[in-house]
């Protein structure tokens, strides 16, 4: 053994491994607390959305049986295998109509979930092979079959639950709304579910337009909205918006308290800190080469 | 650059009781391998679209590779920090690394649900440079190549070829194979910066990529010691007690270090709030920090009388606290809502087990007809 | 009031208000909009009377006594007014080889002029010698006396289906006449028997508007045949909200919930009888508390026993909602079993593999 040479003290190395950690702590950490993504905070004019207000619905369920028709979806069959069952989004649901009641049972609201086409979509930042995307032009987030791996990191990424899997199929797929992009939306101009609501409480449209509607009715109605609109800002800001009334919680309906900034955004700002530029890992080849060129030599 | 030391190989029976007995739960789980790709992964595994990512990418995948990080982490000591007194440890570390990977990759395969689209990885028109698994996955699959490159020398030696004509290869190799680890296990960390929601504030921070390096580390080191003296303790060889001895002082930096980085996160972002905040939480957070703080406490007090027994404890409580970090951060704090529960299902763990029963079958097997373990009387 | 009005071959005559009664009626049931009632009636008013052959074969002839059996307003006797029914064998006075000769007249003097009515499957096994009219087979009279029509109307479950004959294991090989004839355009009137209004309307569209009327795929008029009686159920809310009659004479049976459990196949069955009912009073099976049987569908009716339940075709949501979060994800024994004992083993491994290690300095194993 070569022990003997080469000896460095601890003090030495102490040093060394402190310098390291700290860049690498430097590099980690810092542009989290300095860079914050606004790329998307106000999305172009021409990005489609949707418009939910909580306050009209009454909970027909036309829109989840419009949209499996527009899309052609399998039935979440019940035990006796006669009803479309679905408790939740799921690979064969890509809308469903919720109920909230209060434990009072005096208060209650009904709300729909589907994709919320976040305007910097955490499923979209995290697909490794570019499966999911948003289109330009509509602002629609969509899912590519020809591209998918099936890691599912999608699933993991999404803060409302969207994209789901068919875990029973060898060949499955990831679904999820995609506001009718693939189906209804091209010939009719409107997504299935905007377009059979009979009370007027899914509306389709520009997004930006559709936030100065629900802003509008909360201004109107200052005694029946609650006055936030949900999905301007959570996250980021989503292409579908909710409306709820006073009595009724954003919480209460499911909807998960988010901070402003994307979870996309925050991520990539960390991990892009260390990788976007590239220079990091040079700069480490470069270093390691002279240490082993010189360490080789002793 | 391993030829300044001689390696032998162990030269005894392959078939013994316990390889049969892997090799029983290796048949057993190929089984329902074959069942996952005929029926769907809802058949065999109890993931769902709630915990979209079950043991197999948290064990397999996370833990498994980070397990296989003693070449990694003995590289770091050897070529970076110059001590070469280690280089006997390096091979069987080497092989651990490139079984862990390789074996990890094996199990993404299964995992995916979609892997007739695989090639989709190595086309640089579909990458999304913003996603960190594009970066975990290229580099998981270039480390996997490396590794088997630096191992390369056991297989050349074995059949006698000139390792000094390797050299070359094996130089790039080493600087590639301190750089892609570098990246990717901090990376593994990072994936989970995007889950702001369903990752708990105790264990969702900024930090994350920089506790997983650190931790991967450690329990390399940690994974180097407990297999060296497995081995020897099992092949009736010496202990190599003075040369993990010295491995202690790192560890016992690294232990501490992570632990004031773990505080350090939780003070800086005001998170020290939540601690009590959830009782099984709480009892996993204060589990974990009791497995790095144990042992690094331990082996400082104990440092003057080190013992095999006690550095394989120590050792072993570090792998431990490393394991339940990462199952903590990918699947017992992350969740997506109280109304869903994951625990694996009895198939799935059996394909777990499979995996981790082929490693150690291919383990023996190289381990008894390749020089991968230091030679007893060749020491310089 | 027209002369064919005033001198039916049968009964008494058709009054002014009965008539308009039948023609809005029968706009309805076509699904045309009000201002289609005056056309209708133009047209069954000037058009001269269409001759009409109609064969009988394997049958019980509850089609034909269907038919006249609706007396308010008269359908049957409309429909006989309306055509001009050469040849019938329950109703013509002829009998024997008068009969059969007037057949053959018919035939030849009207060759692609006359709408051929079908009542009653062909037997098609030996050959077809199961069913034979002066001396004639079935299939014989039908390949004759239809492939010289203008187009064919088979009336019932049998003649569309093959009916009750066909029942498994057939022994008579009962067959529709639209497998057996495929160069005329057959128009299948299924149910066991078929509406009335079904056959009327059929027949005075092909008259108003000399065409045929848009088929579905089992050659029904999709006017009446477009629809699940599912979809259009009277008893529809107790479906959506889980009420079902467990059995006959009980409680839910009593309440009139859903018959669906009883085995009823209106979730499988397209035909319009929720909305075109029976016997005058509008009553129809579900109505009564039976079951649907399905005799309008050509596997479902005499095919799947009575009491089966079916799988609906069209599924929807039932009538309660999900609540905002619900209990998901799985949790097996087997693989706490197993994964708690390969943790515990790995553990014990450890353990005992610390307590087989030496706890001296340098020693040697």
């Amino acid at each position: 053994m070569k022990e003997g040479k080469n000896v460095e003290t601890r003090r030495d190395f102490l040093k060394k491994l402190f310098t390291g950690a700290a860049s690498v702590a430097a590099v980690t950490t810092f542009p989290s607390l300095s860079l914050a993504k606004t790329k998307y905070y106000y999305p172009p004019d021409y990005w489609y959305g949707m418009l939910y207000d909580s306050t009209k619905c009454i909970g027909c369920k036309s829109c989840v049986v419009a949209c499996k028709k527009a899309n052609n979806l399998p039935p979440e069959l019940d035990e006796y295998r006669i009803y479309d069952e679905a408790t939740d989004l799921t690979a064969s649901t890509k809308t469903i109509i919720k109920v909230y009641r209060s434990e009072k049972g005096d208060v209650s609201s009904f709300v729909k979930r589907q994709c919320m086409h976040c305007v910097d979509p955490a499923c979209v930042s995290a697909c490794p092979v570019s499966a999911m995307n948003k289109d330009e032009k509509t602002g629609i987030v969509y899912w590519r079959g020809d591209r998918c791996i099936g890691c599912r990191y999608c699933m993991i990424a999404c803060p409302f639950e969207v994209p789901k899997f068919e875990w029973g199929k060898a060949f499955p797929k990831i679904v999820k709304c995609d506001l009718c992009l693939s189906s209804y939306l091209p010939k009719n101009g409107i997504t299935a579910c905007a377009d059979v609501c009979p009370a007027g409480a899914i509306i389709f449209g520009y997004r930006n337009e559709l936030l100065e509607e629900a802003k509008t009715r909360i201004k109107r109605n200052p005694d029946k909205y609650l006055p936030h609109v949900y999905g301007e800002k959570e996250g980021g800001g989503t292409g579908v918006l909710y409306l709820t009334s006073k009595a009724v919680s954003f919480r209460n309906l499911g909807f998960p308290a988010i901070p402003d900034e994307s979870p996309a955004a925050y991520s990539e700002s960390i991990h892009h800190g260390i990788y976007r530029t590239l220079a990091p890992p040079f700069l480490t080849v470069g270093a390691l080469y002279f240490l082993l060129k010189r360490n080789n030599k002793e | 650059m391993q030829a300044e030391c001689v390696y032998e190989k162990i030269d005894r029976k392959l078939m013994t009781k316990p390889f049969l007995f892997f090799l029983l739960v290796l048949l057993a789980s190929t089984v329902v391998i074959a069942i996952r790709f005929a029926k769907g992964l809802g058949f065999v595994s109890n993931m769902s679209d709630g915990y979209p990512w079950g043991i197999w990418i948290t064990y397999d995948v996370v833990v498994g590779t980070a397990f296989g990080c003693g070449g990694y982490a003995l590289a770091i000591l050897i070529y970076i920090l110059n001590k070469r007194e280690f280089t006997p440890l390096i091979r069987s570390a080497l092989l651990t690394s490139a079984l862990g990977y390789s074996l990890a990759g094996f199990s993404v395969v299964v995992d995916l649900g979609r892997y007739w689209n695989m090639y989709g990885l190595l086309l640089p028109t579909r990458w999304n440079l913003s996603s960190v698994l594009l970066e975990v996955a290229l580099c998981i699959m270039a480390y996997t190549l490396v590794l088997w490159v630096e191992f390369l020398p056991t297989f050349a030696e074995r059949f006698g070829i000139d390792v000094k004509k390797l050299e070359k290869v094996t130089m790039v190799a080493v600087i590639l194979g301190l750089i892609l680890p570098t990246m990717h296990q901090s990376s593994l960390g990072s994936l989970h910066l995007i889950s702001t929601v369903k990752l708990s504030p105790l264990w969702h921070s900024s930090f994350l990529p920089l506790l997983f390096l650190v931790s991967v580390v450690l329990m390399g080191y940690g994974m180097t010691a407990v297999e060296s003296l497995l081995s020897s303790y099992s092949f009736k060889r010496p202990y190599e007690t003075h040369l993990l001895k010295k491995l202690s002082p790192y560890m016992i930096y690294l232990g501490f270090g992570w632990l004031i980085l773990r505080f350090l996160d939780l003070i800086f972002f005001e998170k020290m709030k939540y601690l009590f905040s959830d009782s099984f939480l709480s009892v996993m957070f204060f589990l974990e920090v009791f497995l790095f703080l144990v042992p690094s406490v331990l082996f400082w007090s104990d440092r003057q009388n080190l013992t095999p027994r006690r550095i394989f404890i120590y050792s072993f409580l570090y792998v431990l606290g490393g394991t339940l970090y990462r199952f903590n951060v990918y699947l017992v704090a992350w969740s997506p809502g109280d109304n869903w529960v994951y625990f694996p299902s009895f198939m799935e763990t059996l394909i777990t087990l499979g995996i981790v029963s082929l490693e150690v079958l291919i383990y023996l097997v190289i381990v008894k007809k390749f020089p991968v373990l230091p030679a007893t009387q060749g020491v310089k | 009031m027209s002369r064919w009005l005033k001198s039916g071959p049968v009964g008494e005559e058709l009054s002014r208000r009965d008539f308009l009664k039948i023609c809005t009626i029968v706009t309805a049931t076509l699904g045309l909009p009000y201002t289609m009632v005056g056309k209708i009636e133009a047209a069954v008013k000037s058009k001269q009377r269409p001759p009409v052959i109609w064969l009988h074969f394997q049958e019980c002839t509850g089609c034909t006594e269907t038919l006249l059996r609706v007396s308010k307003p008269d359908v049957g006797k409309l429909i006989l007014e309306l055509i001009s029914l050469d040849y019938h064998e329950t109703l013509m006075a002829a009998a024997g080889h008068q009969a059969e000769e007037v057949l053959t007249q018919m035939v030849s003097k009207n060759e692609g002029k006359y709408i051929c009515v079908v009542e009653g499957s062909v037997p098609l096994k030996e050959g077809g010698i199961y069913c034979k009219i002066g001396g004639k087979k079935a299939v014989d009279i039908l390949k004759e006396v239809g492939g010289r029509s203008k187009a064919i109307v088979a009336v019932g479950n049998c003649a569309s289906f093959g009916g009750v004959q066909s029942v498994d294991p057939n022994p008579t090989g009962a067959t529709g006449v639209y497998k057996i004839i495929k160069d005329k355009p057959v128009i299948n009137i299924p149910g066991c028997p078929p509406n009335a209004y079904n056959i009327l309307s059929t027949l005075m569209y092909v008259l108003t508007f000399s065409k045929i009327p848009k088929l579905d795929k089992y050659n029904r008029p999709k006017f009446a045949y477009g629809r699940l009686i599912h979809s259009h159920c009277p008893r529809r809310a107790h479906f959506d909200s889980g009420r079902f009659a467990e059995k006959f004479g009980d409680e839910g049976h009593r309440q009139g919930w859903c018959l669906y459990k009883l085995g009823c196949k209106g979730p499988v069955t397209y035909a319009n009888c929720p909305t075109t009912n029976f016997n005058e009073e509008d009553v129809w099976p579900i109505s009564i508390g039976h079951p649907c049987v399905g005799c309008t569908e050509p596997k479902v009716g005499f095919h799947i026993p009575v009491m089966e339940r079916v799988q609906p075709l069209e599924i929807t949501p039932p009538a309660g909602y999900p609540p905002i979060k619900t209990k998901e994800g799985k949790v097996s024994a087997g693989g706490i079993a197993l994964a708690s004992g390969a943790v515990g083993a790995a553990l014990g491994a450890a353990a005992m593999a610390a307590s087989k290690l030496p706890d001296k300095e340098d020693e040697e194993s």
